[in-house]
C-alpha cells in the first residue's frame, strides 16, 4: 500500500529512522538514497574514527569498512568513545563495527583487521568510493593519501594533537591532495605523537564529527561547501575555529600532477623515517657506549648509595605524574638555558668531587639527546674539561616500570 | 613597519608558548625570507631547525600570508607590507 503514497525507494522504516536528516535542506530523499548507496572506508578505528564510523552508521551510509590492525586498551577510552571497558584487548576494527551495527543494524559495516600498508591499501580502497583519514602517523598519512589519488577515490582528511584539530579534503572536483601541500615529510623529530604530546577526548570528538559531515556533503552532493582547497583549524583551548585557502592541485605534483612520477605506492615508513604507529617501540641507541646506563646499572648506584645526580628531563606535567625519588627536572626544551646549566653545575660539583650526572625520561629517547647537549655544554667550558661524567638511562621510566619495579605507574 | 605573526599546531613552543604576536620592523616591507630568518634569529630561544631547515621555512609547516596560502603569493619570496598577517601552521599527524 506504501508505493500508492511515495515514488521513491526509501521504504517506512528507513523515513522513519532517517526522518530528521530527511527533512534538512540539502539532503532530501535523493541525498538519503545516496547515503544508503555510498560505501566509505574508515582508516583508523581511534580518536578520529570512532566519531566517523558512528556518524556515519546513524547517518545511514549503505556500506562503511573500518581499517585498523590494533587493539583495544583502557587507555584508549578517554577518547575511542565507540569502544567499552568489555572490548579489552579485542580487535579495534571489530569493536567499532560492533558499535555501528548496534547503532544501525540495517547498513553493512565491515571490520578489516589488518595493519593498512603498500601491500594492503590499493586493494581495500578498490571497494569503496571515499576514503577518511582516521590514522594517526605520518607513513600512513601519506600512503593514504597516495592510494586514494592512484585508485582516483575522494579522500576526507582530519588529525588532532593536544587542543587541536585540523580538517580538509583531498582529490576533490581538481583541488590538491596531501603532496600538493606537503611534497616532502617533515623531519621525523618534529612530528609529536599524540602517545609523547597527549589529545583530548572532545578534540578528536569534534575533528571526527566535521570529517563525518564532509563525507556526508560530498555524498549528498553539497559540493560548494566541501572543504576542498581549504583548511579548517580548530583550537580548542582558544575556542576559534578558522578556514584558511590553500593552494590547488599543483600541475608539478609527483602522484595527482600533469605528469605524475609516483605511479605506485612506496615504502612509506622509509619514505617518512618512521613507522606506521603512533606506537612507542624500544629506544634504539644513539650515543656512544660510555653514556648509556641500564636500569639495572642504575639500581644498584641506589642500592649501593653511591652519590649522584638524577636528572628527569620530561615535560613538567609528565614528572608530576610520577618520578623516581630524588630526580630533578629540568625538562630538555630548558636543557641548554644558561640557568638550567648553572642549576645542574651546582648541584654536580659537591666540595672537592664532581658527582655523576644520570639523565632519564620516559622511554631513554630525548634522554639520549639530553646526554649529548649536557656533555657539549658541560665539558667544553675551560674550567672542566671531560670532568664530569654524564649518562643516560637506557629505556627510561619505562624500563624501570619492566625491569625493576613494575609499581611505577606507565601512562 | 607592524607585522602580525601567528603560531599554529604546536609551532607557539619555539616562541615562548605565545601564539600570537605582533613585531615592529623597520622599513615599508620585507621579504618573507628575511622575516622568517629575523624571527628565528630574535625569537627562537631553542632548536631553530624545528622552524628552519635548507634555507626556508622546514617541511610541514604550511604558512599563510593574510589567510592565504604563501604558495598563491610567491612562497619564501613574497613580499610583507606593514600590517601583513603571516601564520605558520605545523601540520598534525595524530588521531
Amino acid at each position: 500500500m506504501s508505493d500508492l503514497y511515495k515514488l521513491h525507494g526509501l521504504n517506512n522504516s528507513q523515513v522513519g529512522r532517517y526522518g530528521r536528516q530527511l527533512i534538512t535542506p540539502g539532503v532530501g530523499v535523493a541525498g538519503q538514497e545516496a547515503l544508503l548507496a555510498a560505501k566509505v572506508l574508515v582508516v583508523g578505528a581511534g580518536g578520529l574514527g570512532c566519531p566517523i564510523a558512528m556518524y556515519l552508521a546513524g547517518a545511514g551510509v549503505g556500506t562503511i569498512g573500518i581499517v585498523d590492525y590494533d587493539t583495544v586498551e583502557v587507555g584508549n577510552l578517554h577518547r575511542q568513545i565507540g569502544h567499552n571497558e568489555l572490548k579489552e584487548g579485542h580487535a579495534k576494527a571489530v569493536s567499532l563495527a560492533t558499535a555501528c551495527q548496534q547503532l544501525n543494524s540495517s547498513i553493512s559495516v565491515i571490520p578489516h583487521t589488518v595493519t593498512f600498508t603498500s601491500d594492503t591499501a590499493l586493494d581495500l580502497i578498490a571497494r569503496y568510493d571515499i576514503v577518511v583519514d582516521a590514522s594517526d602517523n605520518v607513513a600512513t598519512r601519506y600512503l593514504i593519501n597516495d592510494a586514494s589519488v592512484l585508485a582516483n577515490k575522494i579522500l576526507v582528511s582530519g588529525s588532532a594533537l593536544k587542543w587541536d584539530g585540523q580538517v580538509t579534503v583531498y582529490h576533490y572536483n581538481n583541488g590538491p591532495c596531501y603532496r600538493c601541500l606537503f611534497p616532502v615529510p617533515p623531519p621525523a623529530e618534529t612530528v609529536t605523537r599524540c602517545s609523547d604530546g597527549g589529545v583530548l577526548g572532545p578534540i578528536v570528538g569534534v575533528i571526527g564529527s566535521l570529517q563525518a559531515l564532509e563525507v556526508i556533503k560530498i555524498i549528498t552532493n553539497n559540493s560548494d561547501g566541501v572543504l576542498s582547497g581549504r583548511l579548517m583549524l580548530y583550537d580548542g583551548l582558544a575556542g576559534t575555529f578558522k578556514t584558511v585557502k590553500i593552494r590547488s592541485r599543483q600541475p608539478g605534483c609527483v602522484v595527482c600532477g600533469d605528469n605524475p612520477t609516483l605511479t605506485e605506492l612506496i615504502d612509506y615508513p622509509q619514505f617518512c623515517s618512521s613507522p606506521y604507529s603512533d606506537k612507542s617501540s624500544k629506544v634504539d641507541d644513539r650515543i656512544e657506549d660510555e653514556l648509556i646506563m641500564t636500569c639495572k646499572q642504575y639500581k644498584s648506584i641506589l642500592d649501593t648509595n653511591k652519590k649522584h645526580i638524577l636528572l628527569d628531563v620530561r615535560p613538567k606535567n609528565q614528572f608530576e605524574i610520577c618520578s623516581l625519588p630524588n630526580s630533578t627536572n629540568i625538562p630538555i626544551d630548558e636543557l641548554s638555558r644558561e640557568s638550567s646549566i648553572k642549576t645542574i653545575e651546582e648541584l654536580a660539583i659537591n666540595e672537592n668531587e664532581i658527582l655523576p650526572i644520570y639523565i632519564v625520561c620516559r622511554r631513554g629517547n630525548k634522554s639520549q639527546d639530553a646526554a649529548t647537549i649536557l656533555g657539549n655544554k658541560l665539558n667544553s667550558t675551560e674550567k672542566s674539561t671531560n670532568s664530569f661524567i654524564i649518562k643516560h638511562i637506557r629505556d627510561g621510566l619505562t624500563g624501570w616500570n619492566e625491569e625493576i619495579d613494575p609499581t611505577f605507574p606507565l601512562y | 613597519m607592524i607585522v602580525n605573526i601567528e603560531l599554529s599546531g604546536g609551532l607557539e613552543i619555539l616562541f615562548s608558548n605565545k601564539k600570537n604576536h605582533q613585531f615592529e620592523l623597520s622599513g615599508d616591507s620585507i621579504p618573507l625570507k628575511q622575516l622568517v630568518y629575523w624571527m628565528r634569529d630574535n625569537h627562537v630561544k631553542e632548536r631553530p631547525e624545528l622552524f628552519v631547515e635548507n634555507g626556508t621555512v622546514r617541511p610541514g609547516i604550511l604558512v599563510l600570508i593574510n589567510d592565504t596560502d604563501w604558495e598563491l603569493e610567491g612562497g619564501i619570496d613574497a613580499i610583507i607590507e606593514d600590517g601583513d598577517t603571516v601564520s605558520f601552521i605545523s601540520t598534525l599527524h595524530g588521531g
